[in-house]
């Protein structure tokens, strides 16, 4: 499975944030994309996603599951958790398999993310590195190859980091492909750098 | 694809009947409403009767639109717009469930306590009982063709009179048609003012998530 961009571009508001980006990402590999504030990360990832359209160039997955857009194929966990707080983490992660396509049955991610103990409680009530945990946990709900994480280690302690990078090899080591968005190390060894910015 | 919907409306009505979810705030407001206008007619039960149920037409129109906003941007806010845009069912199905559960959350309720508020209205059990079938049948229409003006009003952090605006206009055909039957006036029959506000509802339930899709991802972009 490769992951293709050629000649990307983007242009938003009539500021230009990348143009001729190119990069091929194999199974197995993980992509970091560095870059000062405002250089495009987000916009890359949410690009990659299908939520922007590029304004020249093209991207696509080569030996994907067929006939679908790349977005069906993908994670996103964007710097928003997308965790509704009236839900509890049990309904929340319920929700997001149904909507992400996952097998129904016994799920272990949120004992894997460590916020099994808060299944029942309502998200309102968790604090911003447990709304993260649960929103990584949809990653393991749902198999998908491709995972666009926007800056995924943002209030994780030290313990979430290492559980984080713990999936994300487990991840690689099944051929999954990772592009994701970072200031921090992300603690995978071997991630490619794609450094925004800086007069592109 | 059909579990990804199910799960979408099922989760949203769950929201709204949750604390702070606002399924009961329409049927309060209609409530409220409903009681404010025999004060401001003054006690003149044939006259009340007659407006009654133009009164609740009103009341049931406005109480929909309270909280229209929220359909979209409430998702848009928290990020979960982004996943359901990545997930395998279409964005006009989703924005469908969501319209439907939003319906069920408000329009229903509103429907159910329109012939118990009638009551308050002196409307007579004939009418009561026209009235609320035309609301059951007209409710849906307004929710449906609020979903384009809460589309639009997705990136707006104060949309909610916004939408109202934008959508009042398109739902006069509806008032129009929904108040002639239930009240049994006017130049056209009964049979065929109900088939026109049933002809809206299903206009309104095919354009309503159409154009809120388009809406939705242009906006997006």
């Amino acid at each position: 499975m490769r992951l293709i961009a050629e000649r990307l571009g983007l242009e938003r508001g009539g500021r230009r944030l990348f143009r001729d980006l190119g990069f091929a990402l194999t199974g197995g590999e993980a992509l970091a994309v560095t870059g000062s504030n405002g250089s495009g990360k987000t916009s890359l990832l949410r690009l990659i996603a299908g939520l922007l359209r590029p304004s020249e160039g093209r991207i696509e997955l080569e030996g994907g599951p067929a006939e679908r857009a790349l977005g069906a194929a993908a994670h996103f966990v964007g710097h928003l958790d997308g965790v509704k707080a009236a839900l509890t983490a049990r309904e929340n992660l319920e929700f997001m398999r149904a909507l992400l396509g996952g097998q129904p049955g016994g799920s272990t991610a949120l004992t894997t993310l460590g916020i099994e103990h808060l299944a029942d409680l309502p998200a309102g009530m968790f604090s911003a590195g447990q709304k993260r945990r649960l929103a990584l946990a949809r990653l393991l709900i749902a198999p998908r190859p491709l995972w666009l994480l926007d800056e995924p280690l943002t209030s994780l302690d030290a313990d979430g980091q290492a559980v984080f990078a713990s999936l994300a090899r487990a991840h690689l080591q099944r051929g999954g492909l990772i592009v994701a968005a970072t200031h921090a190390p992300l603690g995978i060894d071997g991630a490619r750098e794609l450094k925004l910015g800086g007069g592109a | 694809m059909m579990e990804a919907l199910c799960a979408i409306f099922l989760r949203d009505l769950k929201i709204a009947f949750r604390a702070g979810g606002g399924a009961g705030v329409g049927v309060v407001f209609f409530l409220a409403l409903v009681t404010v206008v025999p004060f401001a007619v003054g006690p003149d039960m044939p006259l009340l009767g007659r407006i009654g149920p133009a009164m609740l037409w009103i009341g049931a129109l406005l109480a929909t639109l309270l909280g229209l906003d929220r359909i979209f941007s409430a998702d848009r806010e928290d990020g979960s717009l982004d996943v359901m845009m990545l997930s395998a069912a279409p964005l006009e199905l989703i924005a469908a469930a969501k319209g439907a559960a939003h319906w069920v959350a408000t329009g229903l309720p509103l429907t159910v306590a329109a012939p118990l508020f009638g009551l308050l209205l002196g409307i007579e059990p004939a009418a009561l009982g026209t009235v609320t079938l035309t609301l059951l049948i007209g409710t849906p229409a307004i929710t449906f063709l609020g979903l384009i003006g809460a589309a639009l009003a997705v990136a707006l952090p104060r949309g909610g009179l916004l939408v109202a605006v934008l959508i009042l206009p398109l739902t006069i055909p509806v008032l129009i048609f929904g108040v002639a039957a239930s009240a049994g006036v006017g130049p056209v029959p009964f049979e065929t003012s109900l088939k026109f506000v049933a002809a809206l509802t299903l206009f309104a339930l095919v354009l309503g998530p159409v154009a809120s899709a388009v809406a939705l991802r242009h906006i997006r972009q």
